[in-house]
């Protein structure tokens, strides 16, 4: 097969918040960079960010970002890597000004300055007060930043390839020095190289049946980074926010909460003050989908089924709604049948963000399982684990980390790239010829299964067997499921084998990368003998920070077999402008 | 709203049916447009009867239905399956819509085609490359010689102009479905782009007002809206481009 070859200095894979802004800086300086993606970069699944992105502007009540890395710290059950988790609090105002500066149409206050609403786990004065610090734009802030930082980099020239489906990365002598991407429209392989590369592919929601994410969610670059037998971090943490609309899944924010809305159970009670004296329905994501769960277990679910629960926004006011809600009252009325002004949103915890990922460190340069920089390769956004969310991301931190660290990565890829090499190395044929041959089995396939099926149960098995509660016996169980699919898979059928827009053919190569991360998530949830954050187990309900205060380090194989290394956590904080913050339980 | 014509110069033929489905109350019949860049044929529409029952209420239900269980070589754009990306914009039972959020739940008959005169790529979609140079050429960033420590201040008067316009999801819904934009696309902008333009201008915090707006002065760019209101009608986010367009030649007039 001939390729279409492309040299540039540094190659952006993805187009949601953390590509663009990453593209966005490189454009400003005098490397070439070309973004590839396999959507047009405004439908890329940042568009569909509701809440806001958090800050301590300090524009609606005093804030520090001290305040906001304690509760970052704190979410994160101190999982997340206190240097980086400094370095994005303290960033956090710059970069949000530098955005609105952009044009982003942020919502105002009376004195014409960005609006901030509070959100889950964000407080002041190190927990004693309710923060408002969760930057808005309405409850479309994904879509407002997305689409600005689209033209932001029409401004700049930025080189797109668009609707080009990246698949796997090129290495030569441990160098990263490229991908290889598979064009839909002219149907051809296209062969790029560079001197770095930036995996900016986002989460792999789609693995579980019922997700908020989109169905583009796929985490295509973590998969690629495990077949270049490199390790995923953390992959255990999974995020189940708490109110995902009942049946369809679509989310509705947790800013609607923090405008006052609350849950409630079939009895109509209001539970969560007995499950967060302090912080009520604003508590944090993990413990608020926990307490959903306990409801539903003890038979105060509501409905038919009695296996979800009730959020309440009528005594809000149609004012406050369209004014700040008008979104979710759109969705609440397309998807559940509901009018917010009048009735609850019947809602249920639904799947919604990988704190795990990619390791990186915070100038987002990857990491090999003894910590050391991969050359040539970068990593940004929700598909990466720098680890500023730990076991639990808080709301409107994952806007925050794109914007900071997607700028951050320019920031370095141009001085790591100040003295770059003349030309691009010579790409081995064998090299190519691995990533093609597994590219041209997926298209030939001829077994027996249709692929369709294969997702459909790992879609159920990643929802039964993964679950909010969690024990060693479900996950060994859905280990075996999930190794037997990730065997059956070299048995599927594939009938279309056009190369033009064969989205068979794409959305198969998505359902391989989803069958890696299944399992890279459940081989870590499955060794991880406590319960922190997002990842809660019956049989070990405690955390345990003597053996367990350390980050899971997964590589899954060709074969899906896995192997594990673990790393410290980081507890050093960057600068001594904050002292670390001191381990401690965890109560809302 | 008008009721399109088919794709010009091309004749569409009947292609194949396919049931899944003995006679039932919950039945609904699928006529779906298909187009094979591989060996350019002529275009055909595929039927499909298939039971409510297994699918959800959307359209976008139907086909991603299709693809899973029938025809895995139909081919269409999606992915936000909630109506704020954008993708999967086409024309369904003569209307522009998103198919995520179009609720087919009453409906006995459905035809898809992809959106009106676009150039097909395959199937149900459209190349939209022209649609996307449109909104680059009016300079759709904010174009400003103040530069603030902090936020620009704007009040919330100022702010609430952009409610209306700046949630629009480039769909490109409007455009493909107005008639002048059918016959001069590669001349005249287009509702989608006039609005995004009409936002520019009103942004308090823009300072490019005049030579926004003398850039539009044109007779084609501009002029070629004759205000039939389709685009507004189509718009799937419920949002008003027409309006835009006429508040433009309104300053225009002033100017
Ligand atoms: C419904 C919803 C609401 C949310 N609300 C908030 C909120 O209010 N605040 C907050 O902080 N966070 C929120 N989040 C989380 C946040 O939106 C996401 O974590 C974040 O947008 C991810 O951005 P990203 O840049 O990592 O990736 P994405 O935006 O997912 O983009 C991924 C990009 O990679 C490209 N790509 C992927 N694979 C390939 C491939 N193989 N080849 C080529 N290109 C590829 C895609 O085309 C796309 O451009 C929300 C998430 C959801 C699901
Ligand atoms: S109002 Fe103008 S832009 Fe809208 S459909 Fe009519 S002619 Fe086209
Ligand atoms: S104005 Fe409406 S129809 Fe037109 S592109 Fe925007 S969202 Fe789509
Ligand atoms: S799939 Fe995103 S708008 Fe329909």
């Amino acid at each position: 097969m001939d390729l279409v070859k492309h040299e540039h200095d540094v190659l952006v894979v993805g187009a949601g918040g953390s590509g663009l802004r990453a593209s966005m800086g490189l454009s400003q300086s005098d490397l070439s960079v070309a973004c590839i993606s396999k959507v047009f970069p405004t439908r890329s699944h940042t568009v569909a960010a509701q809440g806001g992105i958090s800050g301590a502007l300090g524009n609606m009540g005093e804030d520090d970002w001290r305040w906001h890395m304690y509760d970052t710290v704190k979410g994160s059950d101190w999982l997340g890597d206190q240097d980086s988790i400094e370095y994005m609090c303290k960033n956090a105002v710059e970069s949000i000004i530098e955005l609105e500066h952009y044009g982003v149409p942020f919502s105002r206050t009376e004195e014409g300055k960005i609006y901030q609403r509070p959100f889950g786990g964000m407080t002041t004065e190190y927990g004693k007060g309710i923060a408002q610090r969760t930057c808005a734009a309405a409850d479309r802030t994904g879509h407002a930043i997305l689409h600005t930082l689209y033209t932001q980099s029409l401004k700049n020239d930025v080189d797109f390839y668009i609707e080009y489906f990246v698949i796997d990365l090129l290495f030569e002598d441990g160098k990263c020095v490229g991908v290889l991407a598979w064009c839909l429209e002219d149907g051809k392989i296209h062969l790029f190289q560079s001197h770095m590369v930036i995996l900016a592919t986002g989460g792999y929601g789609r693995a579980y049946l019922s997700s908020t994410s989109a169905h583009t969610c796929t985490g295509d670059g973590n998969a690629m980074v495990l077949r270049a037998n490199l390790p995923l971090q953390d992959m255990e943490f999974i995020q189940f926010h708490p109110t995902g609309i009942y049946g369809a899944g679509c989310l509705i924010t947790e800013g609607a909460r923090g405008e006052g809305g609350y849950l409630t159970n079939s009895e109509g009670e209001r539970f969560m003050p007995k499950y967060a004296p302090n912080a009520k329905d604003l508590a944090s994501r993990d413990v608020v989908s926990r307490a959903i769960q306990m409801e539903v277990n003890a038979g105060r679910g509501v409905g038919l089924e009695k296996d979800h629960a009730h959020l309440h926004l009528e005594h809000l006011g149609p004012e406050t709604i369209n004014e700040r809600l008008p979104g979710i009252a759109e969705t609440a009325q397309i998807f559940a049948g509901v009018d917010v002004n009048k009735e609850p949103i019947p809602i249920i915890p639904t799947v919604h963000y990988n704190m795990g990922g990619t390791p990186t460190n915070y100038n987002t340069e990857v990491l090999s399982s003894d910590n050391t920089v991969i050359p040539g390769l970068m990593a940004v956004g929700e598909g990466a684990c720098v680890s500023v969310h730990g076991a639990n991301r808080l709301g409107s931190n994952s806007l925050l980390d794109l914007i900071v660290f997607g700028r951050s990565a320019a920031d370095r890829a141009i001085e790591v790239l100040k003295d770059k090499p003349e030309s691009h190395p010579n790409i081995s044929r064998s090299s190519i010829d691995k990533i093609l041959s597994r590219f041209d089995a997926i298209k030939n396939a001829n077994g027996d299964i249709n692929p369709y099926e294969i997702r459909d149960k790992m879609q159920r098995a990643m929802q039964k067997y993964a679950p909010v509660y969690r024990d060693q016996q479900t996950m060994d169980k859905g280990i075996e499921i999930m190794k037997g699919l990730f065997d059956d898979f070299s048995n599927i059928k594939l009938t279309d084998s056009s190369m033009i827009w064969n989205t068979d053919l794409a959305e198969t190569l998505e359902l391989n990368n989803l069958l890696y991360q299944s399992l890279a998530t459940l081989y870590s949830a499955s060794a991880r003998t406590e319960s922190r954050g997002s990842h809660a187990r019956d049989d070990y309900p405690e955390r345990d920070d003597d053996n367990w205060l350390k980050h899971s380090l997964v590589s899954v194989n060709d074969k899906g077999e896995a192997s594990y290394d673990y790393k410290d956590v980081e507890l050093k904080t960057l600068t001594d402008e904050m002292e670390t913050v001191e381990l401690k339980a965890r109560t809302y | 709203m008008a009721k399109f014509t088919l794709p010009i110069n091309s004749i569409v033929k009947k292609g194949k049916t396919f049931s899944d489905i003995n006679k039932s109350e919950n039945m609904l019949t699928v006529e779906i447009y298909r187009y094979n860049p591989d060996n350019k044929s002529n275009p055909y529409t595929d039927t499909y009867l298939l039971n409510k029952d297994n699918f959800g209420p959307m359209a976008l239900d139907v086909l991603i239905y299709i693809k899973s269980k029938i025809d895995s070589s139909l081919t269409f754009r999606r992915s936000c399956r909630e109506g704020i990306c954008g993708s999967c914009s086409m024309n369904i039972n003569g209307t522009n819509n998103l198919a995520c959020i179009t609720d087919i739940s009453n409906e006995k008959k459905l035809k898809f085609y992809p959106l009106p005169h676009m150039p097909v790529i395959k199937d149900l979609v459209p190349d939209l490359n022209n649609f996307y140079a449109q909104y680059k050429s009016i300079k759709p960033w904010l174009i400003t010689d103040k530069k603030p420590e902090r936020e620009h201040i704007q009040s919330q008067e100022d702010r609430s102009k952009l409610d209306g316009l700046f949630e629009c999801v480039l769909c490109a819904c409007c455009s493909t479905s107005c008639p002048s934009y059918w016959w001069n696309s590669d001349k005249y902008l287009g509702p989608a782009t006039l609005m995004h333009a009409y936002k520019w201008i009103i942004d308090s915090r823009d300072t490019a007002k005049e030579e926004r707006l003398s850039n539009l002065a044109d007779k084609f760019k501009l002029y070629r809206c004759h205000t039939i209101m389709n685009c507004t009608k189509t718009c799937p986010k419920n949002l008003n481009p027409a309006r835009a367009i006429s508040e433009i030649k309104k300053m225009l007039v002033k100017a």
